[in-house]
């Protein structure tokens, strides 16, 4: 049909000489001309705070950035060592009268301070025999096992999209199995080991399976439910401790029955060193970890769910199922992480704060590992140094045990905020690599 | 623009109308020519500098913050404080400036009502008040009826004509050819970025369909006339709902026979998007049912409809069709992961995956600094191209791809185009869905036409591109007086409602004297 109004008139024209245009452009296509073919400009979704959370993690992944970032939070420790010290304090007052007497003072509570951190987390040169000369290490390595644990559940989560604040209950109900199955089973020791460890990781497992059956059937926010679990586990775990059968019979306070021998993690370098069993685990598990995220179809779906829920469910994953797996995977690494408090040498019995805090702990763990299984590794040792280190610098410098956890807050700070560390130090080769990267994201 | 007047922007997806009004409204900056208002040139830097000349503007998307109160949100960005330097908001001043301009051009608006809670017609009578209170003489409305119910869309035609009686002039965005009729008095087209007529409500809805859709030749697809087997996908009866509740797809029947193209035109939001969501079991079907070479599949998981030969080229390739932060290997097994040889049990095997990855990208011809390159770092032709390689990458029953060629240069469509057919000679069905006109010519072997959930009629593709633009309008031949005579297909168009068969139904449907064989069934 035809309209033959000067209106529609011009229409009819100029789509020729533009399709003819489009279809020579067909023609003489070459590689080249495909290549440079402008890009066409797509809608970019607004990121989610989470997401750019996460991107600037990424971004920032250097080691450069890691250490300076340590670097600058022991700068802002040391101004806090010196004023909380009353007597470096002192010295302030006449400073203008002279001056060495501030700097001399400060640098001594300073760099005492440090070395005593150095001393408790790695190495004493002052120490004679093996014993001593490997305190440091076995301290460090008795910390950064559990911690190890509750970061990948944590990590794991977070890579899947979910942010798991409940590693902490999850933990809690951990111990609370792995305990009771350490004293009311009596089994020979392989076996009582092995179950008591199945027992904490189940029991972890259960606790991450509530919200994620939650989240998938329901909508219900992981952060939400997770947190009030946390509630419900730290309360259980008061009241199981004093019930009959569980309180320790000879003991009026909260403390249960002890871990039956049968259970323990065997200790790595003799009794006298705490060391046991539980950070070859954890880096067993950080292996696992590492396998079950890059080379597993769960994995692959885990990752797909976390990176972009829509493309996975239209490739056919089930994202309700994958976020029920994801809870209960990473609940049951915090499990283990709780058993490892009981089942190790640090205590030997449950009390209301067995777990300390790894389960939160976990969350700055997984962070500062940028969310990657070896990275959490290694994360968990920094952190659990900081605790060995933390605990001489307490007893031989008088420095406060909190200041140890202010430094820890410190260093997570400056990490998360990579742009911080860069602006400070001007680091323009990273700061151009940054602008790739995001080059790269923009489009 | 003339005071007190109602000036439709047509054109079709992508025509570039947003863009000129974004422009207009200081969002963009213009690379050449000027803003006259008044008789005076403006530059506007941003939205104030438009608000200050006294253009407002309600986006396609409402920029509203969802918790607020409606005064508050009129409020926000020009608040009224008391109390000198304590800044207190005078959010009673705004509740009344809402209720004096409310009331003043007949909107109601309740202002102390929480945004998130009102209907969507509602939210947007919100962004027409805070417009208004601004005091605009000029107020841009960028596809205001895409997300409104039709009640709601006649409410909001009833809003603009007090607003034009009240002497404000408005530009109306959309690609709804009714809706013009009804409001505008002044017409102007748009396509491709450019003016290419203007026109008079008085004009038929042919001569708007076509100036929309324009009369280029048609993208050509070199290819054989295709030869239908049996039947694959039947489709029949298929009601499903859109995410707001909406009835989307009501009552459509349709065959796709192995070794041929169909094709489903229709501007885009009337029904093709869940359609095949339905269809892949990305959304529930209501009613009817969806068979796949004999067997029932309404109701499977989506895993279990690729399983069973299905490929499918999501219409949105950055939410739907790739994880953009995974390589390029990992997005070409993103569905097929779990299978041999990527996949046994529950481990993945890289080395497999590499492989089949470097077959494909040299197989595609996708341009990448290497397999292992994050996805989003390639241009929009190569990441459809990933994903038209992954689809493509094993035995097919049933293609479906949704707009497979949007936003992707010549190059790559031609490409992509020839890589459909080379699928359809190889005896898969495919079924094809695209508001681009052309392209649903170019590779269709029959068209089905969509408009309001239905299928409005199927035609050959020798149709003459009026009649298939005046079907997607929504207008039958048998409807519009004179277009039946000089259609060959007029007889045979007919509305989904209609239409009972399954097996056979389209052989009837679509005997276009030149369509390439549709009779000859296996």
């Amino acid at each position: 049909m035809s309209s033959p109004n000067p209106v529609s008139g011009s229409p009819d024209k100029e789509p020729a000489t533009e399709a003819q245009a489009a279809q020579n452009a067909v023609g003489n296509t070459d590689r080249a001309a495909t290549a440079t073919a402008p890009k066409q400009p797509e809608p970019e979704p607004r990121p989610s705070l989470g997401r750019l959370f996460l991107d600037n993690l990424w971004a920032a992944n250097t080691v450069t950035v890691t250490v300076l970032a340590v670097l600058l939070a022991m700068l802002v420790g040391a101004v806090l060592i010196i004023v909380s010290d009353p007597e470096v304090l002192a010295t302030y007052g006449y400073i203008t009268a002279r001056p060495a007497d501030a700097i001399n003072s400060s640098w001594t509570v300073v760099s005492e301070a440090y070395a005593n951190l150095f001393k408790g987390a790695i190495f004493d040169p002052d120490a004679s025999g093996f014993q001593a000369a490997m305190g440091p290490i076995s301290e460090t390595l008795t910390y950064t096992a559990p911690l190890a644990f509750t970061g990948l559940s944590v990590a794991l989560a977070f890579r899947g999209g979910l942010f798991n604040i409940g590693a902490q209950g999850q933990a809690t109900i951990g111990v609370i199995l792995a305990a009771i199955a350490g004293f009311a089973l009596p089994l020979p020791p392989v076996v009582h080991l092995l179950v008591a460890l199945i027992a904490g990781a189940a029991g972890g497992a259960l606790w991450g399976f509530v919200p994620g059956i939650l989240k998938a059937r329901t909508g219900a926010h992981e952060v939400i439910n997770t947190i009030m679990l946390n509630y419900v586990a730290v309360y259980f775990l008061s009241w199981i401790i004093v019930q009959n059968g569980v309180q320790n019979p000879n003991r009026s306070d909260a403390i249960s029955k002890p871990v039956d021998a049968s259970a323990q993690l065997p200790r790595l370098l003799g009794d006298n060193l705490r060391v046991h069993a539980g950070i070859l685990l954890a880096v067993l598990v950080t292996w696992f970890v590492a396998w079950l995220l890059n080379r597993s179809t769960l994995g692959f779906e885990l990752r797909a769910v976390g990176a972009n829920p829509d493309a996975a469910r239209t490739a056919g994953i089930s994202v309700t199922r994958t976020y029920v797996l994801i809870m209960v995977v990473s609940g049951l690494l915090a499990g283990l992480g709780g058993a490892n408090m009981v089942l190790g040498s640090t205590a030997n019995a449950l009390t209301p704060l067995v777990i300390a805090q790894i389960g939160f702990d976990g969350i700055l763990v997984a962070l500062l590992g940028r969310v990657k299984p070896w990275g959490v590794l290694l994360a968990a040792l920094l952190f659990g140094a900081l605790q060995a280190g933390g605990n001489r610098m307490q007893s031989y410098s008088g420095i406060s045990l909190e200041l140890v956890t202010v430094l820890q807050a410190l260093i997570v700070i400056f990490i998360a905020a990579p742009a911080l560390v860069k602006a400070i130090f001007q680091l323009r080769a990273a700061r151009a690599a940054r602008l790739q990267t995001s080059l790269a994201k923009g489009w | 623009m003339e005071p007190g007047e109602i000036h439709a922007l047509l054109g079709e997806n992508g025509a570039g109308k947003s863009t000129l009004m974004n422009v207009l409204y200081g969002l963009y900056q213009p690379d050449e020519g000027e803003i006259l208002v008044d008789g005076k040139p403006l530059k506007l830097r941003g939205p104030s500098d438009a608000i200050a000349a006294g253009i407002g503007m309600v986006h396609q998307h409402f920029m509203l913050v969802p918790v607020f109160t409606v005064a508050e949100n009129v409020m926000l960005g020009a608040e009224q404080v008391k109390g000198g330097i304590a800044g207190f908001l005078d959010r009673r001043r705004a509740r009344r400036e809402v209720a004096e301009v409310s009331e003043r051009y007949n909107l109601r608006v309740d202002p102390d009502a929480t945004v998130e809670d009102l209907p969507v017609g509602i939210q947007q009578r919100v962004e027409i008040v805070k417009a208004l209170t601004r005091d605009v003489d000029l107020l841009i409305l960028d596809e205001p009826t895409a997300v409104l119910t039709p009640q709601e869309t006649e409410e909001l035609l009833t809003v603009m004509r007090s607003l034009k009686a009240a002497g404000k002039s408005i530009v109306f965005i959309t690609h709804k050819l009714g809706e013009v009729k009804a409001i505008a008095d002044r017409i102007t087209v748009i396509r491709r970025g450019k003016t290419v007529g203007t026109a008079s409500p008085t004009a038929s809805r042919d001569e708007l369909a076509a100036l929309m859709v324009g009369r280029s030749v048609r993208l050509t697809v070199e290819k054989q006339p295709g030869t239908p087997g049996k039947p694959i996908l039947e489709v029949s009866g298929l009601v499903v709902d859109d995410d707001r509740q909406i009835r989307a797809v009501d009552g459509v029947d349709l065959t796709v026979h192995a070794g041929e193209v169909l094709g489903i035109a229709g501007v885009q939001g009337n029904g093709q998007t869940e359609l095949i969501e339905a269809i892949m079991g990305l959304r529930p079907v209501l009613a009817g049912t969806v068979t796949l070479d004999g067997q029932a599949v309404h109701g499977w998981s989506t895993k279990k409809v690729l399983h069973a030969g299905v490929g499918y080229v999501p219409e949105d390739r950055s939410v739907d069709g790739l994880v953009k932060e995974f390589s390029v290997a990992e997005n070409l097994v993103l569905d097929i992961y779990d299978r041999p040889p990527f996949g046994r049990g529950l481990s993945l095997k890289p080395d497999a995956i590499a492989k089949s990855a470097k077959e494909r990208i040299e197989q595609f011809d996708i341009r990448t600094s290497s397999a292992d390159a994050a996805v989003s770092t390639l241009s929009g032709g190569n990441q459809q191209k990933v994903i038209v390689a992954r689809e493509l990458s094993r035995p097919l029953k049933l293609l479906i791809a949704a707009q497979p060629t949007r936003g992707v240069d010549v190059g790559s469509i031609e490409f992509i185009h020839s890589r459909v057919i080379r699928e359809r000679d190889i005896g898969t069905a495919v079924m094809v869905v695209s508001s681009e006109l052309d392209e649903v010519i170019g590779l269709a072997d029959r068209i089905a036409v969509m408009y309001r959930g239905r299928i409005i009629g199927i035609v050959g593709p020798n149709t003459p591109r009026e009649e298939i633009g005046l079907l997607m309008a929504g207008i039958t031949p048998d409807t519009a007086a004179g277009a039946g005579s000089a259609a060959p297909a007029g007889g045979a168009a007919t509305t989904a409602g209609s239409t009972s068969g399954t097996a056979g139904e389209p052989g009837a449907a679509a005997p276009a004297p030149e369509g390439p064989g549709n009779e000859d069934e296996a």
